[in-house]
């Protein structure tokens, strides 16, 4: 008997499934629109929308008052990012897992309150303290993570609990004073007071970091080329560098008009190269996409999915650590109020602002960056044109909204684009 | 037939709690050759695979690979034996793209870091070889369509060159336009040498690529058919179990059952 049941194979073979039958592409040699309307298609938008709203932002405060772009200002926006920077930082690792933590706010406070008490009422040498409190952020992530990945409970539970629980414990390490005040020519006091004037060290910090960023991307072209498969075409690399070498240097030049390149902002960047290594070079970080894609899928090529989550609620306590004892060296004291406020949703909408996504699997550690100098942005100007705060809290509300707008939508169209 | 085949499976059972859900079953693949496995609903179709990928094993039986005798306790011991399985519900990242998806948990290294252009010709050398064309490996999975996803899901079980490998339902909800994109997959594998496994509820995909046909009916064998030489009314009845009936046998009285 014949095989009734059979296509008539003529027709099912070597028919080209793709769209138009060329060859695998990687990254396409077509024009900007084109690659920027895949990209939406394909949920990858990245840090456009974002860039646009600083400028936006930028652009209505400074025609509402003309010392917003100065130099003094815009340096002074360059330190206070760091503190919230570095809890966001962290944030965008959790993000990434498609989890929250709102954990960090507390834990920041905690840290600060940790240190000081260290340092200033036990005597403790600084960098011991400094030390000691940044792995008390790390152990409070080890445990907050446990409770995650291992019992099971939900992390916005958990982390909430962390909320309430490591802010009541910063209340009573505080004790009945309820302020410390930092030793203010100290360790932690110069992380945000300290300057390099030198005009060389903003301007070469920038010269490096692009050619860094070109060395990189020549490199990887021409191994692509020799490998014989799809580079990005040299003009775009050129022109991703003239652009970074003219922001890098206009920002260096900025702050070399009022009192150089910040230590903060130094340590901030160099977390965020490094961190932004980790994500997207390594095995490790490759885990974490992974795990906000599908748990299943992760788990079933072997992977320890409960050591990868403990590990990066590890590393949102930490940098929650980081960033408090930043925001404490800018006030140069430890309060009741650190960490309170709206510090925690200042960092959670940063990360979000800056297009890291809430559904998890889609984000970048620059995505901070961005994402706090929107917020700091907005909070400094209302400053400058002493409106009251409750504006910056509706401008803010706004910008979020808008950013998780932007996130669905690139989300909705990346599915309805795949089911063709 | 001189050479062994490459998976032998001799009496195996297994039971769960009093139900039997695979009772003496036997099945032979040999490389270059797609077995169809079908059954009923409950008839222990994925049960035996979970059996042969070591994700749950038997109870008793011999599997043989290759002629000798082999245990398979757990999943990577199967992989290890070149043995590579795609499941119903295809366990890819949405966000990666395609080069991450097929590299997921393999990922290759360069002094510590990923080595994404290594990966991606790789992946390129791979679908190449399948004739399979994708808009960009760089794309997200979730923006390919299904077919394309499946075609991934079973591109990456080769990546490790495995022997054997077993398809968990792949054209379920696929269009025909990608189904037979899968299948056209699959006659390539059957090519390549590949002994592949191939569950499925569509007769029409089993006549259109398999050779032999496997009937699971409540966890026994019920019946071994070369493709070429069986009509679908056999099948089907060897499904039902409409072979057993009195009835039906004194309709039919020249065919048997082969085991």
């Amino acid at each position: 008997m014949s095989r009734p049941w059979t296509l008539p194979l003529p027709l099912r073979r070597n028919r080209p499934a793709g769209a138009d039958g060329r060859p695998p592409r990687g990254h396409g040699g077509q024009n900007p629109w084109q690659v920027l309307k895949r990209r939406f298609h394909s949920g990858e938008l990245g840090s456009v929308p974002v860039v646009l709203g600083l400028l936006v932002v930028w652009i209505i405060f400074e025609s509402l008052n003309s010392n917003f772009l100065s130099p003094r200002n815009l340096s002074s926006l360059s330190v206070d990012i760091v503190g919230i920077g570095m809890i966001s930082t962290g944030v965008v690792f959790v993000l990434l897992l498609g989890e929250i933590d709102l954990s960090v706010g507390s834990v920041s406070g905690l840290a600060a309150a940790a240190f000081a008490v260290l340092n200033i009422n036990q005597g403790m040498p600084e960098g011991f303290a400094l030390l000691l409190a940044v792995l008390g952020g790390t152990l409070i992530g080890a445990v907050q993570g446990f409770f995650f990945a291992k019992v099971g409970v939900p992390a916005f539970v958990v982390t909430l609990a962390g909320l309430l629980g490591w802010y009541g414990l910063m209340l009573y390490i505080l004790g009945a004073s309820g302020t410390i005040n930092i030793d203010d020519k100290g360790l932690v006091a110069q992380l945000t007071g300290f300057y390099f004037t030198h005009v060389a060290a903003a301007y070469g910090l920038a010269v490096l970091g692009t050619a860094g960023y070109f060395l990189a991307s020549y490199l990887d072209v021409r191994r692509r080329r020799a490998a014989g498969v799809p580079a990005r075409p040299m003009g775009e690399i050129a022109l991703r560098t003239g652009v970074l070498a003219a922001v890098s240097l206009a920002a260096a030049a900025v702050l070399n008009q009022f009192q150089g390149l910040p230590l903060a902002l130094l340590i901030f960047l160099v977390f965020l190269v490094g961190l932004d290594h980790v994500l997207r070079r390594t095995r490790y970080g490759r885990m974490i996409f992974a795990l906000g894609g599908s748990v299943e899928a992760a788990r079933r090529t072997g992977l320890n999915v409960a050591l990868v989550q403990i590990s990066v609620f590890m590393i949102s306590g930490t940098m929650a650590a980081i960033g408090g004892l930043f925001l404490a060296s800018r006030v140069t004291s430890a309060t009741q109020t650190s960490g309170s406020g709206n510090l925690l949703m200042d960092a959670i909408a940063a990360a979000v602002i800056g297009g890291t996504s809430m559904f998890g699997g889609r984000g970048r550690t620059w995505s901070a960056l961005l994402g706090v100098l929107v917020i700091q942005s907005i909070a400094s100007g209302v400053a400058l044109m002493g409106i009251q705060t409750a504006v910056q809290f509706m401008i803010t509300g706004g910008v979020l909204l808008l950013a998780v707008v932007i996130d669905s939508l690139s989300r909705r169209a990346q599915r309805s684009h795949g089911r063709v | 037939m001189s050479a062994p085949p490459l998976l032998a499976l001799r009496g195996i059972f297994k039971r769960f709690g009093a139900v039997h859900a695979l009772a003496d079953v036997e099945l032979e693949i040999r490389g270059g050759q797609v077995v169809a496995l079908v059954g009923d609903n409950g008839a222990g179709k994925s049960t035996l695979v979970k059996v042969i990928a070591g994700v749950d094993p038997a109870d008793a039986g011999v599997i043989e690979w290759e002629g000798r005798p082999v245990h398979i306790g757990r999943p990577h011991e199967a992989q290890d034996l070149g043995i590579a399985t795609v499941y119903q519900d295809l366990a890819l990242c949405d966000n990666l793209d395609v080069v991450g998806n097929v590299f997921l948990g393999r990922e290759i290294q360069r002094r510590g870091l990923l080595d994404e252009v290594e990966m991606e010709r790789r992946t390129l050398q791979l679908l190449e070889s399948l004739a399979i064309r994708l808009p960009s490996v760089r794309l997200p999975v979730a923006s390919l369509s299904g077919g394309q996803r499946q075609t991934v899901a079973i591109s990456r079980s080769l990546l490790g060159e495995p022997k054997l490998v077993l398809l968990d339902e792949p054209t379920a909800s696929l269009g025909i336009e990608q189904t037979a994109q899968v299948l056209d997959l699959v006659e390539q594998l059957r090519e390549r040498g590949h002994g592949v496994l191939l569950i499925s509820h569509n007769m029409g995909d089993i006549k259109a690529v398999a050779d032999w046909i496997a009937v699971l009916r409540l966890g026994r064998n019920n019946g071994f058919f070369d493709v070429t030489t069986t009509s679908h009314e056999q099948i089907i009845a060897s499904i039902t179990g409409a072979s057993d009936n009195a009835v039906t046998r004194r309709a039919t009285p020249g065919w048997e059952v082969e085991t």
